[in-house]
C-alpha cells in the first residue's frame, strides 16, 4: 500500500496537501487542471522533492527520506527517458546493472524484455534511429527489467499521436497486469484515464483527494474538475 | 525543494579548485613575502610600469579601432572564403607567439619585405623593435580577437531591426546611430578591456621585440631581474606590482565581458539592405583584403622560410620538440583532471567558490605564478630540475579558465537533462560520469584538450625562467636561435612548432568529435 500521511509539499508559494492511500496492484490516474500539482505529486513519490511535513509509506516502509533509487519505484518522465548515445539494448541493461558487460543471464533478461515490447530486432539501434513509439517501448522494456513494484508515469507518451498513445497505454496496462505492478499515471486526457485506470486521484485547489473510481469521478465531476473538463 | 539529490557529488571538484587556489595563493604569498617594499620603485621600475601601460593602451585602441570596420564588413558582406576567414580569426589564440614574431620579422624586420621595398625606393628603413614592434605584434594577435568580439555584437542584432530600418528607408547614418552605435557602445568597452588585460601580461612579445630601458614591460623586468641580476627581491616587488595591475584589469574585463568570443554562429551573415553604394563596397573590400593580408602574410612568410630549412634542422631542435610534446601531454592531462571535476561541481550548482578559483588563474599572470613557485622551490631544491613539471602545471592553470568556459555549459545541460533519469536508475556518482557525462561531453573535452595542448606547446613564459642552459622546449629553443641570429634554423624550428601546435589542436578537437555520440 502507498500511504501519504498528512503530507504537505511546498514549492515557492505553491502548496499541495495529501492524505490518502492506494492499494497494491491498482492502476490510478492523477487528474486535474494544469498547474494544480499533478507532476509535483508524482515527483515527490519518486523522491525528487522533499516533503515540508508528513510521511510517505510504501509497502510498509517509510520512504520519506530515501534516495530515489532506494524506493523500488520506476518512473518515466515527460521526455529524456533514454540516453541518446546508448543503444536500445544498453539503455535497457541500465535497468539491471551499470557495468558495460552483462552476464549471460542479464543478456537473456534484456533480450526477453525487448522481445516482450516487440523490439527484438532493434536492440542495436540508438534512440535517434527509432520512431517515437519505439523509443517509448525501449523505456518500457527497461521498466520491465527494473522489476519495481510501483510504476510512475508523468505523461511520457504526450508527444505521440492519439493512436500510438492508445497503443502504448494498452501495452502499459498489459505489463502491469502481468507483473502485478502498481501504476500511477499523470493524465490531462480523461480518455487515457478511462482507458487503463480503475481509480483516479483528483488534484485541485492545493489538495490531492483520495482515490475514487475513475468512471464515477469523470461522469459526475466535482466543481473543480468540471471547470477543467468543460 | 526541487532537485535536492544530484547525480554527481561536488567533492572532487571542490578539492581540485582548492588545490588550484592553494597553489596560486601560495605563489602570490611567496612573492609578497619576498618583495621589499621599503626599497620603493626605482626609475627603471617606473619606466617599466609606464611602458607596460602605454603599449597595452595603444594595442587595445588600435586593435579595436581596426576591428570595427572589419567586423562591419564581415557582418554585411557575403563572399567566397568568408567562413574560412572567420575561422582564421580564431587561429591566433593557439598560434605560438614566437612563430608569429618570426613571421612578422620576415615581413617587417630589418631585412624583411617592407624594408627591402623601402630600400628599393630609396626610403629610410623602419625598425620593428621597441614600442611600435610590440604594439604591432599585439595588434596582430588581438585584432582577430577584437573582431570576433565585435562581430558577435553585430550578429546579436535581431534581423528584424534591419528589416524595419529598410522599410523606414533609413539612411546609413541614421541606421548607424539608431542600431549599430548602441551595440558598439556596449561591445567596445568589453573588447578594449579584454585586449588591454591580455597585453598587460604578454611576456614573449616584449621579450623578443622589446627590451632596453625604453621598451621593457614589467614582466620583462621581472625576468631580467631574475635572469641577469638574480635580484629576487626586485623580481618579487615587480611581481606584486604586476599582480595589482592584472587583477585590476582582469576584474575590469570580467565586469565588462559579455560574450566570450568562442561563440558559434559567427559565420551567419546578416541580411541587410544598406551599404550597397560603391563607396561602402569599396571600403568593406579594402578592410577585408588588408586584414587578410596582415594576418596571412606573416604566417605565409614563416611557412615559406621554414619549409626550406625543415629538413636540415639540427638535432637539438628535435630534442626540444620532444620535450615540448611531453610538456603539452602532461599539461593537458593535468588540465583535464582539474577542469572536469570542477565543471561538474559548477554544473550541480555548488560551485561559486569553484568558479572563483577558476578565474584566479586569469588574475595572476603565469610569469608571476612562476616567480612565486621559483621562490618556494629554491630553498628546497634546484628549480631547474623542476622546469618540466612546473611549466606543465602553470600552463594547465592558465588554460583552466578557458577550459571551464567550454565545459561548464554542456555539463550543466547534461546534468539537467539526464540527472533525474540517472538518479532513478541508481547511477549517481561514477556510473553517471563514465557512462553518461564523459561520452556525451567528448566534443567539448576534445576542444578544451586541444586548446590546452596547443597553448602549452607554444608557451614561452615560465619555461624561460626555469630552464637551465641544457634544457629547452621548442619555443624557447626557437627564441635562442633567433637571439643568436640563426634565422634560417629559427624559421625551420618555428614551422615545426606551428605544425605541432596546430596538429595537437586539430587531432584532439577532431578526436573529440569523431564518431561523437550525440
Amino acid at each position: 500500500m502507498l500511504k501519504f500521511e498528512n503530507c504537505l509539499i511546498q514549492n515557492g508559494g505553491f502548496t499541495l496537501s495529501a492524505d490518502l492511500s492506494i492499494e497494491f496492484s491498482q492502476s490510478v490516474a492523477v487528474i486535474g487542471p494544469s498547474g494544480a500539482g499533478k507532476s509535483t505529486l508524482i515527483e515527490t513519490i519518486a523522491g525528487f522533492r522533499d516533503l515540508a511535513q508528513g510521511r510517505i509509506n510504501w509497502a510498509g516502509q517509510d520512504i520519506t527520506h530515501s534516495a530515489p533509487a532506494q524506493r523500488s519505484i520506476a518512473m518515466l518522465f515527460q521526455d529524456g527517458n533514454l540516453f541518446p548515445h546508448l543503444t536500445a539494448t544498453q539503455n535497457v541493461s541500465l535497468g539491471l546493472t551499470h557495468s558495460k558487460r552483462l552476464t549471460t543471464d542479464q543478456t537473456q533478461t534484456v533480450e526477453a524484455a525487448l522481445a516482450r515490447v516487440g523490439l527484438s530486432q532493434l536492440g542495436a539501434r540508438k534512440p535517434a534511429e527509432l520512431s517515437g513509439g519505439q523509443q517509448s517501448r525501449v523505456a518500457l522494456a527497461r521498466v520491465l527489467v527494473q522489476r519495481r513494484d510501483l510504476l510512475l508515469l508523468d505523461e511520457p507518451f504526450a508527444a505521440l499521436g492519439p493512436a500510438l498513445k492508445a497503443e502504448m497505454l494498452d501495452l502499459v496496462a498489459e505489463l502491469v497486469v502481468e507483473t502485478g505492478t502498481t501504476l500511477m499515471m499523470v493524465s490531462h486526457d480523461p480518455e487515457d484515464a478511462r482507458r487503463i485506470t480503475g481509480q483516479a486521484i483528483l488534484v485541485a485547489d492545493g489538495v490531492a483527494h483520495a482515490p475514487a473510481p475513475t468512471n464515477v469521478l469523470l461522469d459526475n465531476p466535482p466543481e473543480a474538475l468540471r471547470a477543467y473538463l468543460g | 525543494m526541487a532537485g535536492r539529490a544530484q547525480p554527481v557529488k561536488p567533492t572532487l571538484g571542490v578539492s581540485a579548485a582548492a588545490l588550484v587556489a592553494a597553489l596560486i595563493l601560495a605563489a602570490l604569498a611567496a612573492v609578497a613575502l619576498r618583495a621589499e617594499p621599503g626599497r620603493g620603485l626605482g626609475p627603471s621600475d617606473w619606466a617599466a610600469l609606464k611602458f607596460t601601460l602605454t603599449q597595452a593602451c595603444l594595442s587595445a585602441l588600435i586593435s579595436v579601432a581596426l576591428a570595427i570596420p572589419l567586423a562591419r564588413a564581415l557582418a554585411r558582406r557575403r563572399f567566397y572564403g568568408r567562413s574560412a576567414l572567420i575561422a582564421l580569426l580564431g587561429a591566433p589564440f593557439i598560434l605560438p607567439v614566437i612563430v608569429a614574431i618570426l613571421g612578422l620579422l620576415q615581413v617587417f624586420g630589418r631585412s624583411g619585405w617592407i624594408n627591402t621595398a623601402l630600400e628599393a625606393l630609396g626610403l629610410p628603413a623602419v625598425s620593428i623593435y621597441g614600442l611600435h614592434g610590440v604594439v604591432l605584434a599585439h595588434v596582430f594577435f588581438n585584432l582577430p580577437l577584437a573582431t570576433r568580439l565585435i562581430l558577435q555584437g553585430w550578429q546579436a542584432i535581431p534581423a528584424e531591426r534591419f528589416r524595419l530600418a529598410a522599410q523606414l528607408n533609413l539612411s546609413s547614418t541614421a541606421m548607424f546611430r539608431l542600431i549599430e552605435w548602441p551595440m558598439l557602445a556596449r561591445a567596445m568597452p568589453s573588447a578594449l578591456a579584454t585586449v588591454f588585460a591580455i597585453c598587460l601580461t604578454s611576456f614573449a612579445v616584449a621579450l623578443s621585440l622589446g627590451g632596453g630601458p625604453k621598451a621593457t614591460t614589467i614582466e620583462l623586468a621581472i625576468y631580467q631581474a631574475f635572469r641577469f641580476d638574480f635580484d629576487l627581491g626586485r623580481a618579487a616587488m615587480l611581481s606584486a606590482l604586476q599582480i595589482a595591475l592584472t587583477a585590476t584589469a582582469g576584474l575590469m574585463a570580467l565586469r565588462l565581458a559579455r560574450g566570450e568570443g568562442f561563440g558559434a554562429g559567427l559565420d551567419r551573415p546578416v541580411q541587410r539592405w544598406d551599404g550597397d553604394t560603391v563607396a561602402a563596397r569599396g571600403l568593406d573590400t579594402l578592410c577585408i583584403v588588408l586584414s587578410a593580408l596582415f594576418l596571412l602574410l606573416p604566417l605565409g612568410a614563416i611557412i615559406g622560410a621554414g619549409l626550406a630549412n625543415l629538413l636540415s634542422l639540427p638535432e637539438v631542435i628535435f630534442r626540444a620538440a620532444l620535450t615540448s610534446i611531453l610538456v603539452a601531454i602532461v599539461s593537458t592531462v593535468i588540465l583535464l583532471l582539474l577542469a572536469l571535476p570542477m565543471a561538474m561541481a559548477i554544473a550541480t550548482g555548488r560551485g561559486t567558490l569553484v568558479e572563483l578559483s577558476g578565474i584566479l588563474g586569469l588574475a595572476a599572470s603565469p610569469l608571476v605564478i612562476g616567480t612565486g613557485l621559483f621562490i618556494i622551490l629554491r630553498p628546497v631544491t634546484n628549480p631547474a630540475d623542476w622546469a618540466l613539471p612546473v611549466t606543465a602545471l602553470v600552463n594547465a592553470i592558465s588554460a583552466l579558465p578557458f577550459a571551464l568556459r567550454i565545459l561548464v555549459p554542456n555539463t550543466r545541460d547534461e546534468v539537467a537533462r539526464y540527472g533525474r533519469l540517472a538518479l532513478s536508475l541508481d547511477m549517481a556518482g561514477a556510473p553517471f560520469v563514465w557512462r553518461v557525462l564523459l561520452p556525451r561531453l567528448r566534443p567539448q573535452i576534445g576542444f578544451a584538450a586541444g586548446l590546452a595542448a596547443a597553448l602549452s606547446m607554444g608557451d614561452l613564459g615560465v619555461i624561460a625562467f626555469f630552464a637551465g642552459p641544457d634544457f629547452a622546449t621548442l619555443p624557447l629553443q626557437t627564441y635562442r636561435l633567433m637571439g643568436a641570429y640563426k634565422m634560417d634554423a629559427a624559421a625551420g624550428a618555428a614551422l615545426l612548432l606551428l605544425i605541432l601546435s596546430f596538429g595537437a589542436f586539430w587531432a584532439l578537437d577532431r578526436g573529440g568529435r569523431w564518431h561523437a555520440e550525440v
